[in-house]
């Protein structure tokens, strides 16, 4: 139990700086991992990395050069969450969502980075005709359910897409993403219990990031580790893990995706951390310039890479030609999306219901 | 929509149910003869659902006690037998949570009915309703319509107070996305319900806890009633009272009142608050030149100042009086019966509106 203090909202322990849930961290042998995914695969997943992290910074310096607008919440640092979940699961069959941090899960899902950059130019070729934003990526062909921007409103809709799962029997799972900040809403509760209960093919990610907007996880969240402590609460298997590192990411997501497909809904915890703010418009000043160093020291993707390097898997010539060839992909994405036109006046009242509503 | 156009009217219920020998409840009615079923809004309702769950398999019910407890108001009476757990599922009390599995499993494939208990209820999932429910088609340029049919009873019950005797209509209709729906009787309940299934926008069908007693002959055919429309409750040409669920039968109490006293009124129900059929309406005040609107929402933003402001707007040459509104009084439900009374949009009210508007 966390110290009692005096006045509600005062810290009960930090969190910050630490790793905390030390004590429950699921530990893996990097070198046994490595091996189990293989050198094609591990390749495949340090693109996708570059692919989210080029994404996000083009997108970052376009919002900077007002081709961008409204919110646009970067998911760097975060990269090795997404992209290991992704990697045991088929979509099409299995459903994601998550909240308005979104940008890797549409492109894991298999977007093309040209329709989602045009959706954050407002562009009528974006992946949802401009009308969603930085905010609310979707794509039906996937089963990536968005995209969504009230903290905790996907956690049902993922609960959802796990009972369609379920209630067809096609072996599909739901992986539901979603902050720490968004733990403490009823919908998380509502949905572990509904989870729990109908043994619903259902796995919820929380991606501990330390902060939900400038308030640190330990002056909201009343336990250290959520997933450990809830998750007993509602009959749900638990994972803590270490978010930054890709091989406990992969290993956990395989595991958890396992338990889900027979039916065994899982609750997760990464401990991971975001290197930007909490969208562009946030300086971050909640947080030490220490501690952004000593996170960004485990950045994901150069460990990768390095460790691409050290097995001979890849050089380090053909490291940073991967490299540029994914920046050329986003360069190609902005001048698509630079070139696409607006949405025409027509769209304002299109959609607002089905266009084919008989069905 | 595809209104397979009834094969017969619904008519008046020529005798009553008798509880004791005869199942008040489920979908099965009573056969009458000549095509015709002897049934309360309550059976109709349930009807619908059966007849929609067998033919697509895609439908499901979910809700607060709605399988083995066959409903809080019984509307689901003997679906779970029919159908079972897995097509007809008690929900723990978590409207925000089953509201938004509902919209997930609308996105997934799935075309969900949940039942709020009442529409009271609904709050706790007001956030699933507006962000999820109704941005989501347009959010995603068309990618994902969500079919889904939330429902339950809605107004005022019996002497239940403040917090559970609200009327949504106008609440819900404010947000485009939504389709809002409002019968006043069985014919109408089963035929909306049946097409509100068979159609990809998220729908607040919202029925009246007062109502589901009340019995028809409704055909034995299937029929559907197409949203959008509504229709002439009673014909008559000296002023118009569009009356919404409950107060269809207030206005319909009012205008026989009234009648004694030489005013024809012409009530139009329009069964579907979004989208309205405003031209129904419109042709009705050309007719009459006079309009008084009954509802049980609040006068602020309700029903009727949507009604008054669209009126003016097509029939301003027509008016010989300005717009009456009857709605419930600018206060919480109080408790007390006197105060109850004069709270709702009742018959005494309604006549009054009329003879004002009639400069009596
Ligand atoms: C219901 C609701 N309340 C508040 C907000 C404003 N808000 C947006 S993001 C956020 C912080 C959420 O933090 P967390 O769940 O940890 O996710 P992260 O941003 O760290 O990925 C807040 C308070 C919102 N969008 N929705
Ligand atoms: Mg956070």
């Amino acid at each position: 139990m966390p110290t009692t203090t005096d006045t509600i909202g005062a810290a009960t322990g930090s969190t910050a700086g630490t790793r905390a849930g030390d004590d429950v961290l699921y530990r893996v042998d990097a070198k046994k991992v490595r091996a189990e995914i293989g050198k094609d695969r591990l390749i495949a997943m340090f693109k996708k990395m570059l692919l989210i992290r080029h994404f996000e910074e083009r997108a970052d310096q376009n919002y900077k050069a007002k081709k961008i607008a409204g919110f646009l919440h970067l998911y760097i640092g975060q990269e090795a969450v997404a992209t290991a979940f992704y990697d045991h699961l088929s979509p099409g069959r299995d459903y994601t969502v998550t909240s308005y941090r979104c940008h890797a899960q549409a492109l894991l899902s298999g977007l093309d980075p040209k329709e989602l950059m045009a959706e954050l130019f407002g562009k009528v070729t974006g992946n949802v005709r401009g009308k969603g934003g930085s905010m609310h990526f979707f794509s039906k062909e996937k089963g990536m359910l968005g995209g969504h921007g009230i903290v905790g409103g996907q956690i049902p809709v993922g609960t959802g897409a796990a009972f369609t799962a379920k209630y067809l029997g096609t072996g599909g799972v739901s992986v539901t993403f979603l902050g720490d900040g968004a733990s403490p809403q009823g919908t998380f509760h509502e949905s572990l219990n509904m989870a729990g209960l109908w043994r619903l093919p259902a796995i919820y990610l929380i991606e501990n990031n330390l902060y939900g907007m400038g308030t640190a996880c330990s002056r909201a969240v009343a336990v250290k580790n959520i997933a450990a402590a809830k998750a007993p609460g509602y009959n749900l298997a638990s994972f803590t893990y270490d978010g930054l590192d890709l091989y406990a990411s992969w290993k956990v997501a395989q595991e958890a995706i396992a338990l889900a497909r027979r039916n065994e809904p899982v609750l997760i915890e990464a401990k991971t951390y975001r290197y930007r703010g909490h969208s562009v418009s946030d300086p971050a000043l909640y947080r030490s310039k220490e501690e952004l160093a000593q996170y960004q020291a485990l950045d994901p993707i150069e460990r990768i890479k390095a460790d691409l390097i050290a097995e001979k898997w890849l050089s380090a010539d053909e490291a940073e030609r991967i490299n540029e060839e994914t920046l050329e992909r986003i360069q190609a994405a902005v001048a698509f999306s630079d070139e696409s036109p607006e949405p025409p006046l027509s769209e304002l009242s299109r959609h607002v219901f089905a266009e084919e509503p008989n069905r | 929509m595809m209104p397979a156009a009834a094969t017969l009217p619904p008519r008046a219920a020529s005798r009553s149910l008798n509880a004791k020998v005869e199942p008040i409840n489920g979908f099965k009615t009573v056969p009458v003869g000549d095509g015709y079923q002897l049934a309360s809004t309550r059976m109709a309702l349930c009807q619908a659902l059966y007849e929609e769950m067998k033919r697509d398999e895609r439908v499901f019910v979910m809700g607060e006690e709605v399988a083995e407890y066959n409903g809080a108001y019984k509307v689901t009476k003997g679906l779970l037998e029919e159908f079972g757990a897995k097509r007809v599922i008690d929900t723990p009390i978590t409207e925000s949570g089953f509201a938004g599995l509902a919209v997930g499993a609308a996105m997934t494939g799935l075309r969900p009915v949940i039942e709020f208990m009442s529409w009271n209820f609904s709050f706790p999932a007001f956030d699933q309703i507006i962000s999820n429910a109704s941005k989501m088609c347009y959010m995603t340029g068309g990618m994902f319509p969500i079919p889904l049919v939330m429902r339950g009873p809605n107004g005022a019950g019996p002497r239940v107070s403040s917090q559970h005797s609200h009327a949504v209509e106008a609440l819900y209709a404010h947000f485009p996305g939504l389709i809002v729906i409002s019968p006043s009787n069985p014919y109408d309940a089963k035929g909306l319900l049946k097409s509100a299934l068979r159609q990809s926008n998220p729908v607040c069908f919202l029925e009246n806890e007062m109502l589901y007693n009340f019995e028809q002959e409704i055909p034995t055919a299937e029929y559907l009633v197409e949203i959008g429309k509504g229709h002439i409750a009673r014909a008559g040409k000296d002023c118009t009272i569009v009356a919404i669920s409950r107060c269809v039968h207030w206005a319909m109490e009012a205008a026989t009142e009234l009648a004694g006293l030489g005013i024809e009124c012409e009530i139009v129900d329009p069964r579907t608050i979004k989208p309205l059929d405003i031209e129904l309406i419109a042709t009705s005040v050309r007719k009459t030149s006079r309009l008084v609107v009954v509802e049980e929402c609040y006068q602020t933003g309700g029903v009727g100042a949507e009604i008054a402001a669209q009126i003016q707007e097509r029939c301003f040459d027509d008016l010989d009086a300005p717009v009456g509104r009857v709605t419930t009084t600018e206060n919480p439900m109080p408790y007390a019966a006197n105060l109850e009374h004069e709270t709702l949009p009742k018959p005494h009210r309604i006549v009054a509106a009329v003879k004002k508007a009639c400069y009596l």
